[in-house]
């Protein structure tokens, strides 16, 4: 604790001056384009990013601002501007491209919304999105996020902790596992239609109960404080940050405690590649590319921005006891 | 016709240094940049194979003269794919360039099909075709394996939607076709 004391004010704080507002991102994002439509008339419209990439989001949500100090909830690296948030997504139920989901994922009907809590809980039951919303005190968190592929960003989420959900439901004694479900409704989901796409929908991912009921295990329904754009999985996801981001679900519709270790999507698609653990890890490579670095986001072309990856996504000493005497070469 | 083919191969790579001059690209241009060379350097190489196929069509012997210059831009989009990949994913270290290409099939394999283009833009001169007669014509059929080598680098590096790479790959697989059943035919007269 007295160590914890001590890291609180070895952090430097920022100038409020020096950070950039949402909407002057905006505004410098929109004198951008106007300089490239003056100069180039003709090809202004062909952008890999189009308007509804740029939208961020909806209403402004009641939080507690992050502040540096508390057990990894906070980082003073540079934040990742919303616009790029936005729209560099994965979120395969609308298509496997970067920019698919900032195009389609309006089509996603967000509210209504319920999650259902079900398995070895005392009191199953639902969840509205209303109880979701104004039912828990929201804090911001500001995490990294480590994609498996390689590149990162850093993320002020807003949210609350799982754990503060799944007391709510009062697990058994036999809870070991959380399995997590994603909407699916085809007809709103292009990406669920592909007939070449081999992901067998809908979307499922899991933790173990000690990893869900951690304190950096956060449910997150906005990001930069307002509610979160459907592309970046509204309007309830999943970030666990020491995680590659696959593990952090998004849109979800169902919470099952479980016995026995749940299947998860890409563990189910290609184990040798997706770990059900899939902490981020320099020393474990994908079999297809090196996990030793990743490029931290927005990245440009003479600055790549390139970065060593941290072990645990740098949360090491928050969550690195889970793993004890674990061999995390075998359990990816 | 020769100057509108060349200009049109030109386009996507002009787009590209348009985009990425006016932050087009995004917060990731690695990730744009490399599928968009790698996938006009696949385009053009099957392209280039349509050539010969066409020309028997049409009869336009004007087809087969757009041949090499296709050929070249093939070469072109697979640099700037490779010095793509070294420029974001390995900071031009020669020791991590190794590394990947001793761990990763898809790197390997990728990475064998631009060295066995070089062998291939070396002798495309008019000059090196006179010089080596019918050997030129037996060299020259390393763009198989080429096309084999960059099926396979596209299909190994699909995470969950194989749809594209499948698309190329029956492209490639009619084009061969066409010449295996030309040759049989050939063979019985």
């Amino acid at each position: 604790m007295g160590l914890n004391m001590r890291k609180r004010f070895s952090i430097p704080r920022i100038a409020s001056s020096e950070i950039t507002s949402e909407s002057a991102y905006l505004k410098r994002r929109d004198f951008i384009r106007a300089a490239g439509l003056a100069a180039a008339p003709v090809v202004g419209g062909l952008s890999l990013h189009s308007e509804a990439a740029k939208s961020t989001g909806g209403a402004a949500l009641d939080y507690v601002a992050a502040t540096p100090g508390v057990g990894g909830f906070y980082t003073d690296e540079k934040a990742t501007p919303p616009g790029d948030i936005a729209s560099y997504c994965n979120f395969y139920e609308f298509g496997t491209g970067k920019g698919d989901p900032a195009h389609y994922a309006h089509e996603m009907t967000v509210d209504p919304w319920s999650i259902e809590i079900s398995g070895a809980v005392h009191k199953p039951g639902k969840l509205h999105l209303e109880d979701i919303i104004s039912g828990f005190d929201l804090e911001e968190r500001i995490y990294r996020l480590r994609c498996v592929e390689a590149w990162s960003m850093v993320v002020p989420w807003v949210g609350f902790p799982l754990a503060a959900l799944l007391q709510r439901f009062e697990p058994t004694g036999k809870a070991r596992y959380v399995e997590f479900q994603t909407l699916h409704r085809s007809d709103e989901m292009r990406g669920t239609r592909s007939y070449t796409s081999i992901i067998d929908w809908p979307y499922r991912e899991g933790l173990r109960l000690d990893e869900a009921m951690h304190p950096l295990t956060l449910m997150s329904v906005g990001v930069y404080g307002k509610t979160l754009p459907n592309q970046n999985g509204a309007p309830v996801r999943l970030v666990v940050p020491w995680k590659y981001g696959f593990k952090s679900i998004k849109s979800i519709v169902a919470i099952r405690l479980t016995e026995t270790r749940p299947a998860t999507s890409w563990e189910t698609l290609a184990p040798r590649e997706y770990g059900f653990y899939a902490n981020v890890n320099p020393q474990v490579d994908h079999p297809r590319w090196s996990q030793k670095s990743e490029r931290r986001l927005p990245s440009t072309l003479f600055n790549p921005n390139r970065i060593a990856t941290r072990m645990f996504n740098g949360y090491g000493e928050q969550v690195a006891h889970l793993y004890q005497g674990m061999d995390l070469a075998k359990s990816y | 016709m020769r100057a509108g083919v060349f200009a049109l191969c030109l386009l996507p790579f002009a787009w590209l240094v348009y985009s990425a001059a006016t932050a087009g690209l995004g917060p990731d241009p690695a990730e744009s940049i490399m599928h968009i060379t790698g996938e006009w350097a696949l385009r053009l190489l099957l392209l280039t194979l349509l050539t010969s196929p066409l020309r028997r069509w049409s009869g336009w012997p004007v087809v087969l003269k757009l041949r090499r210059m296709l050929g070249l831009y093939v070469f072109f989009y697979a640099s700037v794919h490779l010095m793509s990949f070294c420029h974001f994913y390995i900071g031009w270290t020669v020791g991590a360039l190794i590394e990947e290409l001793a761990e990763r099939p898809y790197i390997t394999v990728g990475f064998a099909a631009w060295l066995l283009l070089l062998p291939l833009v070396v002798t495309s001169t008019r000059g090196m075709q006179r010089r080596l007669r019918r050997n030129w014509r037996r060299l020259h059929r390393l763009v198989y394996v080429v096309a084999v080598l960059a099926c396979c680098h596209i299909l190994w590096q699909a995470r969950s939607d194989i749809g594209e790479p499948l698309i190329y790959i029956l492209l490639f697989a009619i084009l061969l076709a066409w010449r295996v059943k030309r040759f049989t035919a050939r063979q019985k007269n």
